[in-house]
């Protein structure tokens, strides 16, 4: 656990500067950065997209193979999500397996995706117990500057909107490719916006010296309807309850705003 | 093996699968300083939850460049023990156990003041003998205790709570049963000198407004807990002077 | 008057104990005009400051004060002691040898080795080192026989007493040497196992009984009974 040592002089000017309903970078408190969304980048993968928000930058690939489901429910597909904070990305990720960062990055994103139901999970069933598609999910952040949450968030919503299945029949219990491809059945459009709380007041989009400098970090995700499907508050400090539901609020409306980026792209 | 789903989680007497009412929690035991080595510690026994916490610290930090110059560096280990849920469970971390021991720890650190034992760790173990749904929450409120218990200075304790929705109904306190089959389960930590949250999750799907309503519920439990930690760290002491008084 | 329980109530972690015009005292922290406890302990004021008096917590040190540690390293011209603190104690070679210290002459796990215990002085703290101890005053260095006792250090005072009336009478009707640390070390030296015993006893009973009162009563009773073989 690295705690960065933060210029004191330029924390106070961030801090200041948010007390006054202003950021370091012109943005307003509830302000994303700018926002840029390829898809279809890595040609092997089944569905793929790179998302640049302001500098941080994440690529999501989605690959789907076949295997057995869960006992428990075996008759829909299986869905995996894995983050990888590659050393290439910034100074203090480190080389080895995902470590606890990571493996919350991971698991937000998969509560977005799985509490949405955003995938038809019931139509990747091969054979009951036996064979089901399993859709494995990774998310490679590239470059961190802050926000890698809703970054992946999005990037992951957009590479499985570009995944396509190939078709296939089941004979005699095997698979037979057929030519052609399906779309993967994507039904829900699950978007994450994260929080930073400095100076008692709430900030959309923390980049990354305003993550060094907050107190915490609240993320809401809410699907195509408005509902919340998942939310993590992260960070030392903490958010009173009036600060949550007004987060709550503001969250539906940014999801709205970046969710129309994202499908339609 | 297919598990069958439980028929209805509710009755019409608006009464759970355990006999509770929807905004009843379950019966709650907590006991302080129950392991001899630990510098403090405490058992939590929360409907079937059996969770066991223990605290060594503030203490030289190992290894060395971990050690923050100007503050205590607090680390937790959420851990479920293989014989704890129905199925055996691999004594090896999964990714579940390395998320709570994040957020359980990012829950106690701003009651505890850090900035007064630099370079030091304060390592926090917990183990879940036996699970049946909201062990995090269970875990924090007897973490709390064995941080009181060791004679680290903090803020306030810790009290933390789930709500969800179990067969459309807002509840407090999720089973097992009524988390895996539910709609949503909120877990949450509460300080309550400072108004103040400091763990907030969600998996599950709700609107805006049940959300609104969850979290007040799940705070009007941490209350409650709240309490019973206060009784259950004054309890050794007021018995030794009440036997001393006769 | 805003104070809000009564002296020797205990209070934890998190309790409002006052507001406004009072100094938070120790175990305490001020916030917004309010006072908190930080620990578990009793709750006492005086005309300007609250505080609380903590019925567990480990030792912080202290300039000046006289503490019990044991030797849990030998290196370079130093030993490392433990002496129950967030942090190890360092007793330097030339402290010992009061002159320089010379590496290929002295061998230093002659004087002190590892399990050692040893009574010293804190001369230096800070929150930017490890404390810094000294044996060169008389009554200071190796423990070469007894019992040690450790209890919680909050609860030294009551080892000591008013005015040492608790360890006076201690020393008399158990007719042994008591050395008691600032850092909860207690070292007990008596003729015989027997009236070691006595003295250990006698201190357990102190730490679990330390917030009561008329204990100075109870202790000596208990010690005379069972010198009697009660």
């Amino acid at each position: 656990m690295k705690y960065p040592i933060v210029i004191r002089v330029k924390q106070k000017r961030i801090a200041q500067l948010v007390s006054h309903g202003k950021r370091l970078d012109g943005r307003g408190l509830t302000d994303y950065r700018e926002l840029q969304i390829e898809t279809g980048v890595v040609g092997r993968a089944e569905g793929s997209a790179r998302v640049r928000l302001g500098k941080t930058e994440v690529l999501v690939g989605i690959k789907i193979d076949v295997g057995e489901p869960f006992p428990d429910v075996p008759d829909k597909g299986v869905l995996t999500v894995n983050a990888e904070l590659v050393p290439l990305a910034s100074p203090s990720f480190e080389p080895g397996p995902p470590n606890e960062n990571a493996v919350e990055l991971a698991r937000i994103v998969d509560r977005g995706i799985r509490e949405s139901k955003a995938i038809a999970l019931e139509e990747l069933c091969v054979e009951p117990g036996k064979k089901v598609f399993i859709v494995f999910v990774d998310v490679y952040v590239l470059n961190h500057d802050g926000n890698l949450i809703d970054a992946s968030a999005m990037a992951a919503l957009a590479a499985l909107l570009n995944t396509k299945m190939f078709n296939y029949e089941v004979k005699e219990g095997e698979i037979e490719v057929k030519p052609g491809y399906t779309p993967l059945p994507v039904r829900d459009y699950p978007v994450a916006v994260t929080f930073a709380k400095i100076n008692d007041k709430l900030i959309v989009d923390p980049w990354l010296e305003e993550e060094q400098v907050m107190d915490a970090r609240l993320t809401i995700t809410t699907d195509k309807d408005g509902n919340i499907c998942a939310l993590q508050k992260g960070g030392y400090g903490y958010f009173t309850t009036q600060q949550i539901l007004e987060a709550a609020k503001i969250a539906k409306e940014k999801a709205e705003e970046l969710r129309k980026l994202v499908v339609k792209g | 093996m297919v598990k069958k789903k439980t028929e209805k989680l509710i009755d019409k007497n608006n009464l759970r699968v355990d006999g509770r009412e929807l905004n009843q929690l379950r019966p709650i035991k907590l006991e302080v300083g129950v392991l001899g080595n630990a510098d403090g510690s405490a058992y939590i026994e929360q409907g079937k939850n059996k969770i066991l916490a223990a605290v060594y610290g503030p203490k030289e930090i190992h290894p060395k460049h971990l050690a923050a110059p100007d503050r205590a560096v607090l680390r937790c280990r959420y851990h479920m023990a293989p014989f704890s849920v129905q199925e055996r469970k691999s004594p090896a971390p999964s990714r579940r156990e390395v998320e709570l021991s994040k957020v359980i720890k990012e829950a106690l650190e701003p009651t505890i003041f850090v900035e007064y034992y630099p370079r030091t760790s304060i390592d926090m173990f917990i183990e879940v003998l036996q699970a049946d749904g909201g062990t995090r929450c269970a875990s924090l409120t007897a973490a709390s205790l064995a941080l009181a218990d060791a004679g680290i200075p903090m803020r306030d304790l810790v009290a933390a709570c789930a709500a969800g929705k179990v067969d459309g109904r807002l509840v407090l306190d999720l089973n097992d049963v009524e988390d895996k089959e539910g709609e949503a389960d909120l877990p949450l930590a509460w300080i309550p000198s400072l108004n103040a949250v400091t763990l907030l999750q969600m998996d599950g799907r709700v609107t805006l407004e049940e959300f609104e309503q969850l979290v007040n519920m799940a705070v009007e439990g941490c209350k409650q807990i709240y309490q019973f930690q206060k009784e259950a760290l004054k309890a050794k002491y007021i018995a030794v002077k009440e036997e001393v008084q006769e | 008057m805003p104070i809000f329980y009564e002296r020797k109530q205990i209070v934890t972690p998190g309790d409002l104990l006052a507001e406004n015009d009072y100094l938070a005292g120790e175990n305490t922290y001020k916030e917004d005009g309010k006072i908190y406890a930080t620990r578990i302990g009793l709750v006492d004021y005086d005309n300007r400051k609250v505080f609380v008096v903590a019925l567990k917590a480990f030792y912080v040190p202290y300039v000046g004060d006289l503490v019990i540690g044991k030797v849990i390293e030998v290196s370079l011209g130093v030993w490392l002691l433990d002496i129950k603190a967030p942090y190890p104690a360092v007793l330097r070679a030339s402290d010992a040898l009061n002159r320089p210290f010379k590496p290929q002459r002295d061998e230093l796990s002659a004087i002190f080795d590892v399990g050692d215990l040893v009574i010293a002085k804190i001369v230096a703290y800070d929150r930017t080192r490890d404390p810094l101890l000294t044996v060169s005053e008389p009554g200071l260095g190796k423990i070469k026989h007894g019992q040690i006792v450790e209890i919680t250090p909050t609860k030294i005072p009551r080892v000591i007493g008013k005015k040492g009336s608790m360890i006076t009478m201690l020393k008399q009707e158990t007719g042994c040497q008591i050395t008691v640390g600032q850092n909860g070390v207690i070292l007990v030296s008596g003729k015989t196992p027997e009236d070691e015993q006595l003295a250990i006893m006698a201190l357990r009973k102190i730490e679990e009984e330390a917030h009561t009162s008329g204990l100075t009563d109870r202790v000596t009773e208990m010690i005379k009974n069972e010198k009697r073989g009660v």
